[in-house]
């Protein structure tokens, strides 16, 4: 691009220092106050671990945390498997219809709240107890889309005759799969998963909807929300701060794996 | 050799069929429900009816839509004009600091949407930092009431979406081919113009793309006008949840949450329309510059 | 004939990116209706010089002057010069029509003039039933006619061309090439054009430039340069030549096996310094002469035939490189050569340029 003039350049980063600072800033303020030794929500009053020790010893949180880990591992597992197989199912084929990439697509763009509802109306309907169970087979519709899309744009680059070369020179197409296409999607399977398993950690509505009556089901996202609406406390803050930190490394690593995610 | 329609078939099997028990065939029992009446205690009255959407249509409701409406747009407007601000600042940084810069835009959007929401409530609440702040320059008056208006929504919203904005236009912004903007200025457009006749025409996807993002998201939007409207700011997602979970009128529910989907299929529809006349030209934009 | 004015001198200019210095104390005129093409490897500089004519980059150090005036500092928008961009650079979204006019409006100039000018341009490049096509459905070479089109309807001062014909296959090339000479004489318009091919700008060039690594080595004309080189890396870079390493004698080089070329010594050499003779295949006849003023023998290895010519390769003692030869289809129908064959070679002490090392 053409040099620009030292009031443009300035003008742009005025610019980018803004929007950070928009970005940042709620994130900072929360992550400080989770350090705060004082009671008080705002009011600074000195460095302390004091609500993560708190945290540590709140029962409801630590089995709100491990539903939310049983949820996100077992549907991420199955959204996995279910998506690359669709993603290479798709992309193995020349022409689809529009309707087969509208399917595809849709639980990506549904809004949560039609989907919670109807789930709910789904499984009452068939008189299924809810639970985990419940919220795990919801979970694995919007994580598989994920999961779908990001293999396959990893396949758009596939170069099919390498699958061709290998079953011309003798390999089944199991063998074929093990030892060519799988190593090639790998890095876009496992950046798939990672998406799937923070879009799981965080999710709120379906697994409120599905998750049934009583506080066996309970998954964080729910906690948190249950927490939010009785007040701002710096258990909040501290819960929130490692929260962020867990979706942030699954993410970095899912971004180191295939960079085609956010650049497309 | 390639396209084996059995084998083909066979991989997508098991996902189509957990969308289609799952996603399919919930819908449709969603919309089958809206066709209902309420029973007299809860439950469903399995009698045919339009009611339902006709309830939709009045007054009260239709305030809630045109309400949903308004803020989502406004939202859109805000996320856009920033988020394109900010992509196209990314994009005109070096190189080699883009990808920083856009992976730093992006990180927030994969925390917890309901931390960061709750985020806004500690800047906002009547003891939060805007507060204090105000009381550090020496105001002394009562705290400002920020949280649970309407704008403590657009706010959150705005917040909430940015990242997606910043994201879709920088896509266009970054593959457009420079030479373009200096073709333009080569013969005699200042960089106004360029902007204006080049630069924007050209990146309209982008935009559209992210709009219809923060347009679909926000107007079904649910957490964000519960925690930060405080219930006050009713939007279509608030109404959907309260009748399947408070009110018990699960038809009504489910005619609701059909018109959301109208809603976001009209929009979708009309941005696919966009960009089927824009994709064309893109291609083109996207050349690589010379030397 | 009087002098021919000047329309643009460079003066000194250098443009450093950070640690690289891409155009290193270039100073050039550049006179009034000439064709002058700007010629060197890749890398050479020659695209940020033309971008610092259109503004698009300022000079680190130096001026820029159009009919007197320093432009190094005036933005591109306001310069009365036209760069037609490498990749054409058309507006994917605009029609030919649009695209061509664009320039006009920016003139603020009534749209019947508007009008009535891109009419004549459109006639002028033959695009006028392209006229409401987009880009995308242009040919390459169609889509040079716009870009050129879109530049030449500004009637600028100066034109400048970054290889505008890089894309275009050799035939299409050929038939453009002369499209642009033609539309030069009908315009009258000063041309500045970058090529990486030498032939291309020994058949359109008044003059030309060649630069390296930044600098400028020769400016002249397309034949002088070609003549009378005034480098080693110009008579290489410049048409085809034949080198023989050796070293300076009064009156030509001493090759490593003992033979004496014949040739003029530069002044700027001494007597013992290391040097090459050189020759231009076409210099050099086969079975020459006895009076000839550099022989040697030889054995042909290749016969390769290049249009009508026939090129040979003979190994020669001059030189570890084969000498190349070009003969004409006559001569070598008078006296068949072929492979494996010894010939005579001989080349006259006018042909022969003597080069420092
Ligand atoms: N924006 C830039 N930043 C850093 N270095 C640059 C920049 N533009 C050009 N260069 C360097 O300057 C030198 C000259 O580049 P230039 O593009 O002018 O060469 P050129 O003669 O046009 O080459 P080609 O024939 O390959 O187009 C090169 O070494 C190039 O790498
Ligand atoms: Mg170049």
């Amino acid at each position: 691009m053409a040099e620009r003039s030292p009031a443009t350049r300035r003008m742009l980063w005025l610019v980018l220092s803004l929007v950070f600072a928009f970005l940042y800033i709620p994130i900072a303020v929360l992550v400080a106050l989770s350090f705060n030794e004082g009671g008080l929500p705002t009011a600074w009053s000195g460095f302390s671990l004091k609500w993560y020790v708190s945290l540590a010893g709140n029962s409801a949180i630590l089995s709100a945390a491990l539903n939310t880990l049983i949820v996100a591992l077992v549907s991420t597992a199955i959204a996995t498997l279910l998506g690359t197989l669709l993603a290479i199912g798709v992309e193995m084929r020349r022409q689809y219809g529009k309707g087969l990439e509208a399917l595809i697509f849709a639980p990506m763009i549904i809004p949560d709240i039609v989907l919670a509802i109807a789930l709910l109306s789904f499984f009452s309907m068939l008189n299924l107890t809810m639970g985990l169970h419940t919220i795990i087979l919801a979970h694995v519709v919007f994580n598989l889309a994920f999961v779908c899309s990001v293999v396959r744009a990893r396949l758009k680059s596939f170069d099919w005759s390498i699958v061709e070369a290998s079953t011309d020179l003798g390999a089944s197409a199991i063998t074929t799969f093990r030892r060519i296409t799988l190593p090639v999607i790998a890095p876009a399977v496992i950046a798939g998963a990672l998406l799937a398993f923070t879009l799981s950690v965080d999710e709120f509505i379906i697994a409120f909807f599905t998750a049934g009556a009583g506080r066996a089901s309970t998954t964080l996202p729910m906690q948190i929300y249950a927490m939010i609406r009785f007040g701002i406390t710096p258990e909040i803050n501290a819960l929130a701060t490692i929260v962020m930190a867990v979706s942030v490394t699954a993410l970095t690593l899912s971004q180191r794996l295939n960079r085609g995610i956010t650049g497309q | 050799m390639r396209y084996v329609p059995s084998r083909s078939s066979l991989l997508m099997a098991p996902a189509l069929a957990w969308l289609a028990a799952l996603m399919v065939v919930p819908c449709a029992l969603v919309l089958a429900l809206a066709f209902f009446r309420r029973g007299i205690y809860g439950g469903i009255d399995y009698t045919f009816t339009l009611e339902n959407f006709g309830q939709v249509f009045d007054p009260l409701y239709a305030g809630i839509f045109l309400n949903s409406a308004r803020i989502a747009g406004t939202a859109t407007l805000i996320a856009v004009v920033i988020g394109y601000a900010a992509a196209y600042a990314i994009a005109a940084a070096p190189r080699r600091w883009q990808p920083v810069f856009l992976f730093f835009a992006v990180l927030p959007f994969w925390s917890n949407y309901l931390i960061r929401t709750y985020a806004w409530i500690v800047l906002l609440n009547r003891e939060g930092l805007i507060t204090q702040l105000l009381r550090w320059v020496g105001y002394t008056g009562e705290p400002p009431s920020m949280l649970y208006t309407e704008g403590a929504v657009i706010a959150g919203l705005v917040y909430n979406y940015l990242p997606f904005v910043i994201l879709a236009c920088y896509a266009p912004l970054s593959r457009l081919n420079p030479e373009l903007a200096e073709a333009s200025r080569d013969l005699g457009a200042s960089a106004m113009t360029t902007f204006r006749r080049v630069i924007l025409p050209l990146t309209v996807p982008g935009i559209a793309a992210g709009a219809v993002f923060v347009f679909v998201l926000s107007i079904g939007n649910f957490v964000t006008p519960a925690l930060l409207g405080g219930g006050r700011f009713q939007m279509i997602g608030n109404l959907v949840y309260d009748q399947f979970l408070t009110a018990n009128d699960w038809p009504f529910g489910a005619a609701l949450a059909m018109a959301l989907i109208a809603i976001m299929l009209l929009v979708l529809m009309a941005q696919a329309i966009a960009a089927n006349r824009a994709s064309g030209r893109i291609a083109e934009a996207e050349g690589n510059a010379n030397g | 004939m009087s002098e021919p004015r000047t329309l643009l001198a460079i003066d000194r200019v250098s443009k450093n990116f950070g640690r690289v210095t891409a155009v290193d104390g270039i100073s050039l005129d550049i006179r009034e209706n000439e064709f002058f093409a700007l010629l060197g490897p890749s890398g050479c500089g020659k695209t940020t010089l033309l971008r610092m004519l259109a503004g698009f980059e300022t000079p680190s150090d130096g001026r820029i002057l159009l009919d007197g005036k320093d432009i190094a500092r005036m933005p591109p928008n306001k310069r009365p010069v036209n760069l037609m961009f490498q990749s054409y650079a058309l507006f994917p979204h605009m029609s030919v029509r649009a695209n061509v006019s664009y320039g006009l409006e920016m003139e603020r100039l009534p749209a019947k003039e508007i009008r009535a000018r891109v009419d004549a341009i459109l006639a002028t490049t033959e695009l006028v039933p392209f006229a409401d096509r987009k880009p995308e459905q242009l040919s390459g070479g169609q889509k040079q006619r716009v870009a050129l089109a879109r530049a030449l309807v500004k009637r600028p001062r100066l034109l400048l061309l970054d290889e505008p014909l890089g894309a275009l296959d050799k035939k299409l090339r050929g038939a453009m090439q002369l499209e642009l000479k033609r539309l030069q004489h009908e315009v009258g318009i000063t041309f500045v054009i970058v090529t990486h091919d030498q032939e291309e700008s020994l058949v359109m060039a008044d003059r030309m430039a060649v630069l390296k690594d930044g600098k400028l080595l020769q400016c002249d004309t397309p034949h002088a340069v070609y003549e009378h080189p005034a480098e080693r890396f110009v008579a290489d870079f410049i048409g085809v030549m034949n080198f023989i390493p050796g070293k300076v004698s009064a009156d030509g080089v001493v090759a490593a096996n003992g033979a004496r070329i014949a040739g003029k010594v530069p002044a700027a050499l001494s007597s013992g310094a290391a040097a090459v003779a050189s020759v231009r295949p076409e210099r050099v006849r086969l079975f020459p002469s006895a009076d000839t003023a550099n022989r040697t023998t030889g054995t042909v290895e290749v016969l390769a035939y290049q249009g009508l010519d026939l090129q040979l390769h003979v190994r020669t003692p001059l030189s570890p490189k084969p000498f190349l030869v070009r003969v004409t289809a006559d001569a070598a129908d008078r006296r068949p050569v072929a492979s494996g064959d010894q010939v005579e070679l001989g080349w006259d002490a006018a042909d022969v340029r003597i080069f420092a090392e």
